[in-house]
């Protein structure tokens, strides 16, 4: 019982720790190109000025363009819920794997799209079948670098996969390098980041994920917004602690939590700075170019099952 | 009282209805009502006998005064064919729900030929299904086979006022027809074997691993041919959309499963002893009808043939489970061979539900607006709000999102492909995540299908004058939608009850019983082991309900807070429906990114205006997508088989001279052989 | 045998066996001349850093001098001999055309899988921690021929040759722990002097067919029929 309770402190932290890692990416990236960056905490402020706001909807929106933030923030939270963030041992992995994970986030991305064409605007349907386009080419790429995971570690238990890194030291294993890789490519076409998509831009045409969630106001875009970040910050815990799960807490005492939650703090900090190196480097693709980017990060993948496969087991 | 004299009674229903239905020309409520009462209780009494022999693992077998004199009709109900018979039970009893609302509409619009005929056939259909799933002998076997062939080409060609229905009913009839007599050679290599026709003798059949092959070959080309997989699907998204929608939900449900029976049947029970080619040879073009079925359905705008090319690829996510059951069988690990056949038993029932489910649903919409062109439609959420709830319950479903059923399936499924390691072979260890890879890509676009049809035909602004004047379907309609809908979320949810039912039929078929699929108690989905993976579908359900209902509690918008207004149109004015994406621009992007899949015609022709060359007066664009398998395949087949043909042609004289002098050589040579 | 089971060092071995393989597809990616060069140059050195792996892992000394003619050789002058040449050429903007790009490099994971069928049998024979990277090597020997067929400018096809040259040094390396020192100096010798012919026969050809396409050579074959009308050059 007391598991079930951590969790659900975790799951709570984590909720409310992720439009902090947002600011903090945005505030990095606000240094990195010379400009005045806003306060840590302002994508709080942001939520809480969109929550008190009245919703404007689009005259055709039917019950499934105001259903869907609840859904999407639901979903979300859920694939949060199962992801180990300070403690390594998680009763909720139990619950749901790293497919059920994905499913999760396919779910949110479903009901987005649906909103998308909900609107019967151009631009609405524009985004969905690109992110629906981009998400089919994401989904295998992801599931093939899980896979490379799990077939090392025998599981798709988020906590048990964490465990098994921690217990078997360091190791360099050539499949668990491809495997990152390629997650992290994934990662960046998933939460809508340069160069698959650009989260800040104001030209329509070139929108995916904000051509979606363009008619969006008050509450509901201040829950798809927060669900956004929830999303990124679940892809950065999932690298970096199932990749690198050192500082992780595996027992229950105050210090072991302290120190888990210092340990992804940096951990996150870190990832996101490099995100944002990433994103200052690259520049924005042309929609048909992604797919070259995501078979390129199945390619990554694909060379880490085949890795593991022919150089870790051997005949 | 038992299963077997249950499914006596189903089989009595379905061929009274058949009986009943010869009076519907005259008394049109007949069909209506009498014969689909029957129909119903026909589907009922399956369900009751399937269940009861799954749920006791009861064999009961029995001779029929029927057939011929030295070949009794054998019949038998094991826990099997008790599963299959569930499965068409349900769906049967769905669908004559739905039956009479239906056809009263269709009779008014269709300009309907004979009550009596589609009465008919339907019942025959059915009673051939359920005969197929009960026989103990070839014979049986096939006499039902052809009977359910034969009756569902009745079926699609009940609409043969349409060229193209004509067309379809006859490519049917054809490759109907070549399965049939694949199947018949497979029977005839196991009976040579086994010195009989009845299951009995086959099972007890020697045969050498060679003959084994060929027999498997035969049976596996046969029934693959019937379930419509990748390259023999070409008749399926032909001939059901031809049918009554209500007949396109049996056909694409139930009767694809029939023949995936066929296969465990053949393939487990009677031939046995598998080897790991076969299990390859399914694997690979189970995952091609995957892929292949996914990509060609998202080209289709027209509602039933998408739904119709969903079927090849959830055929092709069932062989895939066969196909990995089959591969561990063969490699010594008959507990993750249980696994692999445990989720393809799982995902046809579950196939059937959802894909019954939106055959119906299709059906609604074609018979609320008379269209069956996603181009035509939306905005149906607003005129039919809760068939528009079913159809996106079918939707979620199909796209296998968690917590409905076709996700526990294919979980189950990649949990079985996750098991590689286990196998000796490492290019089997490499083949597999990729097969499993290819999986993941289907159930994506197929998400991105079903958003397109979603949001296409029901969600934003209705695109044709008639779509706006649609309204909603009769209860009868709705409550066999609803149903289904039902019955989709329950098995999602509670996917335990459902493996520890089915234990029977790996107990039966391989001796062994799944040992911790569900060790952990009802919550708890271990296919494996705890440690290896687990999902809890009802904690998962429970999750969602009590998030989303706790958010929206908390943070939902009360109406007096909403404005409404237009949407954002850019600044150029009033947005009209015209402007909205259409399935075909839908698909755009995933059209370019797989274009070599498909033979693409595009053509786009711009008038430019007359005295401002750089501004198009108007644009003309057309599109034609069409199946690689017709041109690369069926074509050249058809050539060959034209040209033989002719070959053959020269004999035929039309001389009666020559024909007596043939069949006097022919007895010259029979007598000198038999000599 | 489990990768666990392994040292550092060794396991360093076959993450830069991976890195080596890995290589090889980028390069069959890889359309533009310049990074394609560079990509080359990559696989030298991290071919160099993988034979100064097993030279320490194994304790075999001899391998630090394959280890630094490879660098020297393959990582920097054979690339940079290539460099001059596109620059005098003038073709360092050129990009190549890739027909099916997603089909080369399935059918480069499709061979990677088939090298390693046909390795099984030597690596259950061999007791030595790097048996598992013969498949590899054989698989970057496949790769290269493979960016030869799929390729048509001349140069692309030196690099496809180049990395075959790399895969079966790769492969000697890691079945046998290298070659004996006068093989190995020869070949080296011999591709540098490859590399040089190679620079010659360029500008020979591009002065006889005015194009570095290799498709244009199809012109040379000898047909009854008559000659089809010279295409235009290509933009």
């Amino acid at each position: 019982m007391t598991a079930w309770l951590l969790g659900v402190l975790q799951t709570l932290l984590f909720v409310v720790s992720a439009p902090l890692l947002a600011g903090w990416i945005k505030r990095v990236k606000c240094h990195m190109q010379n400009r005045a960056a806003p306060a840590l905490w302002q994508p709080y402020r942001d939520l809480a000025k969109l929550l008190r706001k009245r919703v404007v909807l689009a005259e055709h929106a039917s019950w499934v363009f105001r259903a869907t933030p609840f859904i999407v923030f639901g979903a979300t939270i859920l694939a949060a819920a199962v992801v180990p963030l300070v403690l390594a041992q998680h009763p909720a992995a139990a619950v749901a794997d790293v497919i059920v994970l994905v499913g999760f986030l396919a779910l949110a991305r479903f009901f987005t799209a649906l909103a998308g064409m909900d609107i019967g605007t151009a631009f609405g349907g524009m985004g969905s079948s690109r992110e629906m386009m981009i998400g089919a080419l994401a989904e295998p790429v992801m599931l093939m670098a899980v896979f490379t995971l799990s077939m090392t570690a025998s599981t798709t238990n988020l906590s048990e996969a964490v465990g098994y890194t921690l217990n078997g030291g360091l190791v360099l294993r050539p499949s668990f390098v491809f495997a990152l890789l390629g997650l992290m490519m994934v990662a960046v076409a998933e939460t809508g980041r340069i160069p698959v998509d650009n989260p800040a831009t104001h030209l329509e045409l070139t929108m995916v994920h904000e051509a979606m969630i363009l008619e969006y106001s008050g509450r509901h875009l201040a829950l798809i917004e927060w669900a956004a970040q929830i999303k990124l910050m679940v892809y950065m815990v999932l690298i970096a602690n199932i990749f690198l799960p050192w500082g992780i807490a595996t027992e229950l005492t105050a210090q072991a939590a302290a120190l888990g939650v210092t340990a992804i703090g940096a951990k996150l900090a870190l990832l996101g700075v490099l995100l944002i190196l990433w994103e200052t480097v690259m520049a924005k693709m042309r929609l048909f170019r992604v797919p070259q980017f995501l078979g390129f990060a199945f390619l990554l993948s694909l060379l880490g099952m085949l890795t593991h496969v022919v150089l870790e087991t051997g005949g | 009282m038992s299963p077997l004299s249950l499914a006596y009674l189903a089989l009595a229903c379905a061929l009274a209805s058949g009986v009943l239905s010869l009076g519907a020309d005259r008394y049109a409520s007949l069909l209506r009502y009498g014969s689909t009462i029957l129909l119903g209780a026909a589907g009922l009494a399956a369900v009751g006998a399937g269940g009861w022999s799954l749920l006791h693992e009861s064999r009961h077998a029995d001779q029929l005064l029927l057939g011929l004199p030295w070949l009794k009709w054998h019949v038998r109900l094991d826990p099997l064919s008790g599963f299959f018979f569930v499965v068409v039970g349900l769906l049967v009893a769905a669908v004559s729900l739905y039956a009479p609302g239906y056809l009263r509409e269709f009779a008014h619009r269709q300009n309907i030929h004979s009550r009596a005929a589609l009465g008919v056939a339907t019942a025959l259909f059915v009673l051939g299904m359920l005969l197929v799933l009960l026989a103990d002998d070839a014979f049986v076997f096939m006499i039902a086979w052809e009977l359910m062939s034969v009756s569902s080409y009745f079926l699609v060609a009940y609409q043969h006022q349409h060229a193209p229905n004509r067309r379809a009913a006859f490519l049917y009839l054809l490759m109907a027809h070549v399965g049939g007599l694949a199947i018949l050679l497979g029977f005839g290599v196991l009976a040579a074997f086994g010195g009989g026709f009845t299951f009995e003798a086959m099972r007890a059949a020697n045969l050498s691993a060679a003959w084994a092959s060929i027999a498997f070959a035969l049976v596996f080309f046969g029934f693959g041919m019937k379930a419509g997989m990748v390259p023999l699907h070409a008749w399926l998204p032909e001939a059901h959309p031809a049918a009554p929608s209500h007949i396109s939900a049996l056909m694409s449900g139930v009767m694809l499963k029939v023949a995936i029976y066929g296969l465990v049947r053949l393939t487990y029970d009677l031939i046995g002893d598998i080897q790991w080619q076969w299990g390859v040879a399914v694997l690979v073009l189970g995952t091609a009808s995957t892929l292949l079925g996914v990509l060609y359905a998202l080209m289709q705008h027209d509602l039933k043939r998408l739904l119709a090319y969903h079927s090849v690829e959830n055929i092709g996510i069932i062989l895939m489970g066969l196909g990995l059951s089959m591969i561990f069988i063969s490699n010594g690990k008959p507990v993750l061979g249980v696994l692999g056949l445990v989720a393809a038993l799982y995902h046809t029932l579950n196939h059937a539900l959802f894909k019954g489910l939106l055959f119906l649903g299709a059906g609604a919409v074609a018979h609320a607006c008379g269209e069956n062109d996603l181009n035509n439609m939306g905005g149906l959420i607003r005129r039919m709000p809760q068939t528009a709830v079913f159809f996106l319950v079918g939707c979620l479903a199909i796209s296998g999102l968690p917590p409905l059923n076709g996700f526990v399936s294919e979980w189950l499924t990649f949990q079985t492909a996750l098991q590689a390691p286990a196998l000796a072979s490492g290019v089997l260890r490499a083949l597999i995540p990729i097969a499993a890879a290819v999986l993941a890509l289907s159930a994506a676009l197929a998400a991105a299908c079903f958003v397109k049809v979603y949001g296409v035909a029901f969600l934003g602004q209705p695109r044709g004058r008639r779509v706006g004047h649609a309204h909603e379907v009769d209860i009868g309609m709705r409550a066999a939608m609803g149903l289904l809908a039902l019955l989709c979320l329950v098995f999602g949810v509670l996917p335990t009850f459902f493996i520890d039912a089915i234990d029977g039929i790996p107990r039966m078929l391989l001796g062994i019983t799944p040992p911790s699929a569900t060790a952990g108690g009802w919550l708890w989905l271990t296919p494996v082991s705890p440690r290896v993976a687990s999902y809890s579908a009802p904690l998962v359900f429970a999750g969602v309900v009590l998030i989303g209902g706790l958010v929206f509690l908390l943070l939902r918008v009360r109406r007096k807070n909403i404005r409404r207004g237009y949407p954002w149109d850019c600044g150029f004015g009033a947005l009209n429906a015209r402007m909205q994406y259409t399935a075909t621009s839908f698909s755009m992007p995933i059209r370019r990114v797989f274009a070599p899949v498909w033979d693409i015609e595009e053509e786009i022709e711009e008038t430019k205006h007359a005295n401002q060359p750089f501004r198009p007066a108007a644009i003309r664009h057309q599109l034609h997508v069409q199946d690689k398998s017709w041109p690369r395949l069926y074509e050249p087949i058809g050539r060959l088989v034209l040209a033989a043909a002719r070959r053959i042609g020269l004999i035929q004289t039309g001389s009666i001279h020559t024909y007596l002098a043939y069949s006097f050589f022919t007895l010259l040579l029979l007598l000198w052989v038999v000599t | 045998m489990d990768l666990t089971q392994l040292g550092l060092f060794d396991q360093a071995v076959l993450l830069f066996a991976a890195f080596v393989l890995f290589t090889s597809f980028v390069m069959l990616a890889q359309a533009r001349i310049v990074p394609l060069i560079h990509t080359f140059a990559w696989q030298g050195a991290l071919l160099a850093v993988t034979t100064a792996l097993v030279a320490y892992a194994t304790r075999h000394p001899h391998l630090y001098l394959s280890a630094g003619i490879t660098l020297i050789l393959k990582a920097a002058l054979i690339p940079w001999l290539l460099h001059r040449l596109t620059v005098r050429l003038g073709i360092q903007r050129e990009v190549e055309a890739l027909a099916y790009p997603t089909l080369v490099l399935i059918a480069g994971g499709a061979l990677v899988i088939f090298s390693y069928y046909v390795a099984l049998p030597i690596v259950q024979l061999s007791a030595m921690v790097t048996r598992n990277t013969i498949a590899a090597g054989i698989a970057i020997v496949l790769l290269g021929m493979l960016l030869m067929i799929v390729r048509k400018k001349a140069i692309s096809q030196v690099i496809g040759f180049m990395s075959i040259e790399n895969g079966l040094f790769f492969a000697a390396v890691v079945s046998t722990y290298g070659m004996p020192m006068v093989v190995e100096l020869g070949i080296a010798f011999d591709v540098l002097v490859a590399a040089v012919l190679f620079g010659v026969f360029f500008f020979q050809m591009r002065a006889s067919i005015d194009s570095l396409d290799v498709d244009r050579l199809n012109r040379l074959r000898e047909v009854d029929e008559p000659a089809p009308a010279p295409e235009e050059t290509a933009p």
